[in-house]
């Protein structure tokens, strides 16, 4: 079985986030970068099903040449080879036809990505990836059964969940759930070493782009905290309903 | 014209389905153009999107996934200036759908409605709440994915002309199940949240949570350590790899308010803090906070609430 598995290279969860002076990106300066979450576990739970029935793991990114680093860490935890697509990730869809691309020119049985990454939240490619392909897809995907050549999947839906059947090959939008933050893994001294000599292979990008970043903006700061005493909870409810108008 | 997907479910409209009809209105007030809603509600269910500013509504018989859905609506929108879909679950793989197969340019967890229409640019949510995006649509068929409870339902009158319309596009998954928890508020839409962390200790002192989000019509959330040692769902977690939500009132009860958890929190109109120490990060963040212990403060909370309602 051939899993792909596409990673993004994001600001881990902790950092800072600042923008260049004029605005027009991020300021990566002093931020440690990351798998992203989502991709974590997905990654992961490929690694459960190599583990369980055999299957040969191939990580994406679309990204530069700093991106390597997080390749070689999905290497080091298990994933048997890695591509690069050579673009900076500025618009969806030029992601998505790129990843498409790729996977048009391999033969893979499935297909997972994380649901969103945590920089720019777009929660577009992985839909996008199914659409180009048309291929069956899964979004917020929390429990994932192969079966020979089909598949089981377990979705949040708003206020719930659905279960859904398809025949593979098919893409995953996963998030936790997929596996357990317990079962997610670092690398060990082992894995480091043997991902030195793994391929890391670069390919070309699918040019254009719909979208453009105009400009980034941090949020308004807010103002102080109003601290209202333990014992006068009332006036906590009046601040709520007469000056929030929350309630 | 402005083609707004409106989602129904077993013939009920959201508050994020009138949410969408408004925000398709606004914009073609913008762009000097009407409003046409599509949905799978009844017709006689459907005609109430007008008192939103839907001119045209038109019914069709829907897929029940997605990407079914959203393979549908390309087929539909072949003379659409735009098109608006609530991000909800199910709007949230319509958008990009509808984007890969018109060869679209899409904007979703959008914030704001258009600040100017050719091209369109809009304002949007990036690095979980940390950071704002300004997008613009530059070329191919502009979708705009919103926030639920990002503009909130504004009512104006429409034309309202009645059709119904065929579409093809089919499922590529099997439902086997459904499963949606009746008479809870579903957490991504909610207008009012209660949040608890692990100042509750257990997750047997959940039930004056649970009482507290029953007097406000809230949906209940949680920070992520509380879900990982699983004293409450995966699907309550609300922080930067979890659920992210903007209601109008958040209420943290026993939250420390690390970096993560409030990205997820963060575009909340109004935050409430209730923790025991005066440090905690979240009185940072917070519009109001009470420095107490959670078991003393929120009794009393449900107490002065109660009567609060009673009285108003």
């Amino acid at each position: 079985m051939n899993i792909l598995v596409c990673i993004s290279h994001v600001p881990d969860t902790t950092a800072k986030i600042n923008f260049t002076a004029d605005g027009s990106a991020l300021d990566p300066s002093g931020v440690q970068f990351v798998i992203n979450p989502y991709d974590e576990f997905g990654l992961t739970k490929a690694l459960h099903i190599k583990e369980a029935q055999g299957a040969t793991i191939t990580v994406l990114n679309v990204g530069g040449p700093e991106t390597e680093p997080t390749l070689r860490k999905a290497l080091a935890i298990g994933a048997d080879q890695a591509v690069r697509i050579n673009a900076t990730p500025t618009d969806a869809i030029t992601v998505a036809k790129s990843i498409k691309n790729h996977i048009q020119a391999n033969a893979y049985d499935l297909i997972i990505c994380g649901q969103e990454s945590i920089d720019y939240n777009g929660q577009e490619v992985p839909a996008m990836v199914a659409a180009f392909l048309d291929l069956p897809f899964v979004n917020a995907c929390v429990g994932l059964d192969i079966n020979g050549g089909s598949a089981t999947a377990k979705a949040e839906i708003d206020g719930g969940h659905a279960s859904y059947s398809c025949s593979l090959p098919m893409v995953v939008g996963g998030k936790k759930g997929l596996v357990e933050e317990k079962d997610l893994r670092i690398p060990n001294m082992r894995g480091i070493m043997t991902a030195r000599t793994k391929p890391l292979a670069v390919e070309e990008a699918e040019g254009g782009g719909h979208t453009a970043a105009v400009s980034f903006a941090k949020p308004a700061a807010k103002s102080a905290v109003k601290l209202v005493p333990a014992d006068q909870v009332n006036e906590l409810v009046r601040l709520l309903h007469e000056e929030s108008k929350s309630i | 014209m402005i083609v707004v997907f409106v989602e129904s479910w077993n013939n009920q409209f959201k508050k994020a389905s009138f949410e969408a009809v408004s925000y398709a209105r606004s914009w073609a007030n913008t762009a000097g153009c009407g409003v046409r809603a599509i949905t799978s509600a009844s017709a006689e269910n459907a005609s109430q999107l007008a008192q939103y500013g839907a001119d045209e509504i038109a019914t069709l018989e829907l897929a029940q996934t997605g990407a079914g859905i959203g393979a549908q609506l390309a087929g539909l929108v072949g003379d659409a200036q735009g098109v608006v879909v609530a991000g909800t679950a199910m709007g949230k793989i319509i958008a990009p759908t509808l984007a890969a197969l018109t060869s679209g340019a899409l904007s979703t967890n959008t914030t704001g409605t258009p600040k100017s229409t050719s091209p369109v640019v809009v304002e949007r949510g990036a690095f979980s709440s940390k950071g704002i995006e300004t997008i613009s649509l530059n070329s191919g068929l502009p979708i705009i994915s919103f926030v639920p409870n990002a503009i909130g339902i504004k009512e104006e009158a429409g034309a309202g002309v009645m059709t119904s319309v065929e579409a093809s596009g089919a499922d590529k998954l099997t439902t086997n199940d459904v499963s949606v928890a009746s008479g809870k508020v579903a957490l991504p839409e909610a207008e009012i949240v209660v949040s608890a962390g692990r100042g509750l200790k257990g997750p047997e002192n959940w039930g004056m949570i649970e009482e507290l989000a029953d007097v406000l019509g809230a949906a209940t959330a949680c920070s992520k350590p509380v879900s990982d040692i699983g004293w409450r769902p995966h699907s309550e977690h609300v922080g930067q790899t979890g659920i992210q939500v903007n209601p109008n009132l958040y209420i943290a009860v026993g939250i420390s308010g690390a970096i993560q958890h409030l990205a997820g929190v963060s575009a909340s109109k109004t935050i409430v803090a209730i923790n025991t120490d005066p440090e905690a990060p979240f009185f940072k963040a917070a519009d109001y906070g009470i420095v107490g212990d959670a078991f003393e403060v929120v009794p009393q909370l449900i107490e002065e609430l109660r009567a609060f309602k009673a009285a108003n």
